[in-house]
């Protein structure tokens, strides 16, 4: 998963687009590309306005003000059809009409006027590819949530879009369901090399399904990069709260040297991976909880990789899933770790356990001005 | 009025005329008098007619108004459900005034004919088919329009699909419609005139009758007239379940 080469013509690009509701801006979008063969994922809190944005790319509604290139072509207003049967937009509910499988599969064909055999042959090939062609003659209002976004799944792909648009398509399932169709739906992306868009709240679909992810809060896109620079390196402190970076403090920096960033962060200094900062400046760094390493007691280590050691007393321990997300005093601050409940069995970690801490420079990351004399708030 | 020569005239009161109707009924099926099949197929007509009228009219209508958002959409929307309830003397007092021989439209001599009838029941059947037509197409997911659109309908596709997803609360429009209009009396009284073998229908046939005292006709007319509208109803239900999906 890298990011396409800048130099690629988008299949879809997005220029200053604008949006009002009112006396609220809904959309405003600068610039956003979608190359050839990857799959973007549109992440951001509810009302973020990501499934507005996804309308708008699919030309279901217009913007007021900006416009779409379509393969470096603009999409003036009486291309819009045209536009829109060259792509497929699958939502949160299935919306399946009132008829068989086999016909809700056949209904984007059916707008586009293509033949008899051809859509027999397309329906029964994409029935198949979702394993759904054991319902074919079955009523589509009598199916399973699961089986009926399968359904949806198919009718869009049926119609072997350029640019596929998936609006949160599994938001509404339970869990199980929901993972077993994100990995088939994951394979069918990747082999047929499917152009995507698609919406979610969720980081873990992010990260299973996209290339790049675009972070959009309020309106507007925040940040833009592969699931591994958003997740660890957001750009700034609304992005890292967003995707889930607990341990974010407040730092001043002391010095810059060989790639190594030193910052004061309470009583104790922390390196942190980076260039591009001046000293004196005041940031804040991010350390992923899943990134920190815990040693029992106050151990005496041996110099590693791991740049960065901190003591602390455990706070309190509480279960996340199979996980448990582990609270440590450091003193002037705290820490948040993310262990399993094997480690947490071992080690012996209850409140008040001293513990050692570990995280590597390349773990952490300076969230702020890149410019001498200027405070973040 | 002139006099009419159906049937035979018996002077019957209370239960015995309901007795003596439903006998009178089938004898005037069996015999097939041609003044009765006069009756029954200028109902059918006039009604069918105004019908289709109302829903050639009032889908369009109810569909521009489902679909669409403007200013003072919910003041139309709310004169079209104010109309559903409207008294059809009402409408037939207006008809009557506008076709009338000295009235702006006078000069159509519609008055006093089938025609008029066909237009003050369509007026009178218009609200319902569109009202219940509109409630037909707001009952669909707000979301399936740009669905449609999102799988390449263009805009005209996107009306076709909705308005079949819509069919069976649109054919219980179209149910009510007819039900309406084949129901009335005052309007088609007022611009018809129950003329005999022109414009007189059923519902302005029993009240002829009745005022004549005529009970036994009275209530057979009736049944002829209940029947006739449960016949068609019956057609369109079953058009109705049969659009149903398939199994």
């Amino acid at each position: 998963m890298t990011s396409p080469p800048s130099a690629a013509t988008p299949l879809l690009r997005a220029e200053s687009l604008y949006l009002r509701r009112g006396s609220r801006v809904v959309l405003a979008v600068e610039r956003l590309d979608v190359f050839p063969g990857e799959t973007l994922a549109l992440i951001g809190p509810n009302g973020a306005g990501k499934s507005t944005l996804l309308h708008v790319l699919a030309g279901l509604i217009s913007p007021d003000r900006g416009r779409l290139l379509f393969r470096g072509r603009p999409i003036r207003a009486r291309d819009t059809l045209w536009y829109r049967r060259h792509l497929a937009v699958v939502m949160q509910a299935p919306l399946l009409l009132d008829t068989s499988v086999e016909r809700n599969v056949a209904l984007g064909l059916l707008f586009r006027r293509i033949s008899r055999e051809e859509r027999r042959t397309r329906v029964a090939r994409w029935l198949e590819r979702l394993g759904i062609a054991h319902l074919r003659r079955r009523r589509a209002r009598a199916l399973s949530g699961g089986e009926a976004q399968r359904v949806a799944l198919a009718r869009a792909l049926a119609t072997e879009p350029d640019l596929l648009f998936l609006d949160e398509p599994f938001a509404a399932l339970d869990a199980p369901t929901r993972h077993s169709l994100i990995g088939e739906l994951f394979d069918v992306l990747r082999e047929t090399g499917q152009t995507t868009v698609v919406v979610t709240h969720d980081r873990e679909e992010a990260f299973t399904l996209a290339d790049r992810v675009a972070v959009l809060l309020a309106g507007r896109i925040r940040q833009v990069g592969t699931p591994e620079e958003v997740f660890n390196r957001p750009t700034d402190e609304e992005v890292a709260a967003f995707v889930g970076v607990e341990n974010v403090l407040d730092a001043t920096i002391v010095s810059v040297a060989e790639g190594l960033v030193r910052l004061r962060v309470g009583d104790v200094l922390v390196d942190v991976a980076g260039t591009g900062h001046w000293p004196g400046c005041h940031v804040r760094v991010a350390v992923r909880p899943e990134d920190i390493t815990l040693w029992p007691g106050a151990p005496e280590l041996p110099p590693s990789s791991a740049r960065n050691t901190l003591r602390g007393d455990v706070v309190h321990l509480r279960p996340v899933g199979t996980n448990v997300r582990v609270v440590i005093d450091c003193g002037t601050f705290e820490m948040i770790a993310l262990v399993t409940r094997r480690t947490v069995r071992e080690l012996g970690l209850k409140p008040g356990t001293p513990v050692g801490l570990t995280f590597k420079a390349t773990a952490a990351h300076v969230i702020g001005p890149g410019l001498p004399g200027q405070e973040t708030s | 009025m002139e006099r009419s020569n159906i049937g035979q005239r018996k002077r019957v009161r209370g239960v015995e005329s309901v007795v003596q109707g439903m006998y009178e009924a089938v004898r005037l099926m069996w015999s097939r008098d041609p003044a009765v099949l006069d009756v029954v197929g200028l109902t059918l007509f006039v009604s069918g007619t105004a019908t289709l009228l109302s829903v050639v009219i009032g889908v369009p209508l109810a569909t521009v108004l489902a679909l669409n958002e403007f200013p003072g959409r919910t003041l139309l929307v709310s004169l079209i459900n104010v109309g559903m309830g409207m008294p059809p003397v009402l409408v037939g007092l207006v008809v009557a005034l506008l076709l009338w021989r000295s009235g702006p439209l006078g000069s159509l001599g519609l008055i006093y004919t089938p025609t008029a009838m066909i237009i003050a029941q369509a007026v009178i059947a218009l609200p319902l088919v569109t009202g219940l037509g509109i409630a037909a197409l707001q009952q669909l997911d707000p979301r399936l329009p740009l669905q449609l659109l999102g799988l390449g309908a263009s805009r005209r596709q996107m009306v076709i699909v909705l308005l079949w997803e819509a069919r069976l609360p649109l054919l219980a429009a179209v149910m009510a419609g007819f039900g309406a209009a084949i129901s009335e009396v005052g309007a088609s009284m007022m611009v018809g005139g129950n003329i005999a073998r022109q414009t007189r229908v059923l519902t302005t046939a029993i009240v002829l009758e009745t005022s004549r005292g005529q009970f036994a006709l009275a209530m057979a007319l009736g049944i002829v007239l209940f029947l006739l509208a449960w016949l068609v109803t019956l057609v369109l239900t079953t058009i109705q379940q049969r659009a149903g999906p398939p199994r």
